[in-house]
């Protein structure tokens, strides 16, 4: 599956790597995603904003899989995911951060690490990919510490670490900036835009000078609907979304 | 992996050794025999429960199902080899389903004890009820509360006069405890126990990058039912019988606590617990001053007051108080080579 998904990665660059279509979710009688057609091209970097409520992370567990959307589909590369489990849809090469973070706290975090890798290298090569993983991401000094005792700038850090090392073509992140200093997001946006040159990377995010620092399109979302898609700066620049989303900060 | 081979089977094999050797002259064989298998039933639990995170409240299901399948495939066959192997193999089948159930369905911890629990007292009710002679499987009559006696012990294979009893068979269960443990001290070296281990701390990430977290758990929780099944064949040759009470709730939360007691999360504890709290029982057996379950009981309670991580990660961290050099990096070390590295990150 792998050599299937370099291939297709190799023939076309513009080739769309992730589609939804007139994806809904309806907890009861809320309707947190409406109708959501989305599309992301090879190599694109896109941010999901929208206010509290938007419905962005519930749009985001659909696709990953922690989430079965109540109607409507999702596509990866070609491959019809609607309602795989998470671990099916990892298994396709697709690197996820959570919002919550979620890691091994009781294990160190070379292990943490290498676990990612393990998954689709063999075990020589894991260790070797943990190691480069741990110097590229200056990770050196507190290999062999337990997440646990880790701060939480740190933490987002490994857990960017575990995406990292599973090599993926697809990076989904959760407010990967959340609760993080600004030495931390700086660091946070290198290796963003690191990955991009791999990979297609969707962001949802709320922190909005994270977003301009990493340049990117953006999709608004609003009572669970997409309300407009375009370049950071015009999407900052338009009334309505002032209206939804930034009006309310001012 | 490369110490492991150098060091750690050795060290295992030379302490085992001197235990088998100077043990027999402090407690009689007959009674270390039935603390060895206790000790893998432990180790059964504190496999998949320490390691795995799968808290069963029915491991005593397996051991019971394990010495059953033991006596009625005994009289059946007559030779032991046979039932010896079909001891492992039908509580890991029985485990595999009942995990599948489980782990597929995805139970969260209360209702899989709920489920263990409820498993064992369905096992032991039936069990008790078949003394009519309509429950017969083979020649081999269930018994209900009476059990099962008078079935073929343990031989050397293929020769079904020559009985392997009394101190060989102490030795035998002795051996076969040591392979128990380091077959699953490679297991939990090796990929599939590391990953075992991830998923204890966080099913969530394990599951996010791309391990089948449900298939992993089965696996594993039916690799303890065949260790417990695998004492429980052993503990149906010390018996020379088999009872319902071998599926009781009083032996399910028994074999919680010695994992609680000798410590969870390490390979040693559960085997300690097991055998010391089960000599502690068989002597005070013996006198009729204090009531047996209620000191068990008291036991449990002071250490999860006093000694909550249980016996031999205490002593082994006072080792390490003691004589132990530090590994880690001191904290400040830490901060002020990160504070270097902020630069180029």
């Amino acid at each position: 599956m792998a050599c299937v998904a370099f291939a297709a990665g190799v023939s076309g660059m513009a080739e769309t790597v992730l589609e939804t279509a007139g994806l809904t979710m309806r907890f009861g009688g809320v309707v947190a995603s409406d109708n959501v057609d989305f599309k992301l091209k090879a190599g694109e970097l896109r941010c999901l904003i929208g206010p509290n409520g938007a419905g962005k992370s519930t749009f985001f567990k659909c696709i990953t899989g922690l989430l079965t959307p109540t109607s409507g589909q999702v596509f990866m590369r070609g491959y019809e995911t609607t309602g795989w489990n998470p671990h099916q849809v990892a298994g396709l090469g697709v690197g996820i951060k959570t919002q919550v973070p979620n890691l091994m706290d009781g294990l160190d975090v070379f292990e943490n690490i290498w676990m990612a890798a393990r998954r689709f290298l063999s075990m020589p090569d894991a260790m070797r990919k943990a190691s480069e993983v741990i110097e590229r991401l200056a990770l050196g000094p507190i290999a062999r510490t337990e997440l646990g005792r880790l701060a939480h700038g740190e933490r987002q850090r490994v857990e960017l670490g575990l995406v990292v090392a599973a090599d993926p073509w697809l990076v989904l992140l959760d407010e990967p900036a959340a609760g993080m200093s600004a030495d931390d997001v700086e660091r946070m946006s290198t290796i963003i835009r690191e990955m991009t040159r791999t990979a297609a990377v969707v962001i949802v995010e709320h922190d909005m000078q994270f977003i301009r620092s990493i340049a990117s399109t953006v999709t608004v979302f609003h009572q669970g609907a997409v309300l407009m898609e375009d370049h950071v700066d015009r999407v900052m620049a338009d009334p309505t979304v002032r209206n939804v989303y930034l009006g309310k900060k001012a | 992996m490369a110490t492991f081979w150098t060091k750690e089977v050795p060290a295992t094999i030379l302490v085992a050794a001197l235990l088998i050797w100077i043990m027999p002259m402090i407690v009689g064989t007959f009674t270390l025999t039935v603390l060895v298998i206790y000790g893998m039933l432990g180790f059964s639990l504190g496999l998949i429960w320490g390691f795995g995170g799968i808290l069963c409240f029915g491991q005593a299901a397996f051991f019971g199902l394990g010495a059953y399948t033991y006596a009625i495939a005994a009289i059946n066959i007559g030779d032991s080899t046979i039932p010896m192997l079909l001891a492992i193999l039908v509580p890991a089948a029985f485990a595999a389903l009942l995990g599948a159930m489980m782990f597929y369905g995805r139970l969260t911890d209360v209702y899989l004890g709920v489920i263990t629990l409820v498993v064992t007292l369905i096992l032991f009710k039936f069990i008790s009820s078949t003394a009519g002679p309509e429950y017969v499987i083979g020649k081999a009559r269930l018994g209900g509360f009476n059990g099962i006696p008078g079935f073929q012990t343990l031989n050397v294979p293929g020769r079904p006069n020559d009985y392997i009893y009394g101190d060989p068979y102490f030795y035998f269960c002795a051996i076969l405890l040591i392979i128990v443990y380091l077959l699953v001290s490679w297991l939990l070296k090796s990929s599939f126990g590391r990953v075992a281990i991830g998923i204890r701390e966080n099913e969530v990430r394990v599951a996010l990058m791309g391990y089948d977290v449900s298939a992993r758990k089965t696996v594993l929780f039916s690799i303890g039912a065949a260790i417990a099944g695998l004492a429980g064949a052993l503990f149906a040759n010390w018996g020379e019988i088999v009872t319902p009470n071998l599926f009781s709730l009083g032996q399910s939360a028994e074999i919680i606590i010695w994992c609680i007691v000798g410590g969870l999360g390490t390979r040693i504890g559960p085997i300690v617990g097991a055998a010391g709290l089960a000599y502690l029982k068989f002597l005070l057996g013996q006198q009729s001053m204090i009531d047996n379950t209620l000191l068990t009981g008291i036991i449990l309670v002071l250490f999860v007051l006093f000694l909550p991580k249980g016996l031999v990660p205490a002593i082994g961290s006072l080792w390490k108080v003691s004589f132990g050099r530090r590994r880690r990096f001191p904290r400040h070390g830490v901060r002020r080579l990160r504070g270097r590295s902020v630069g180029h990150g």
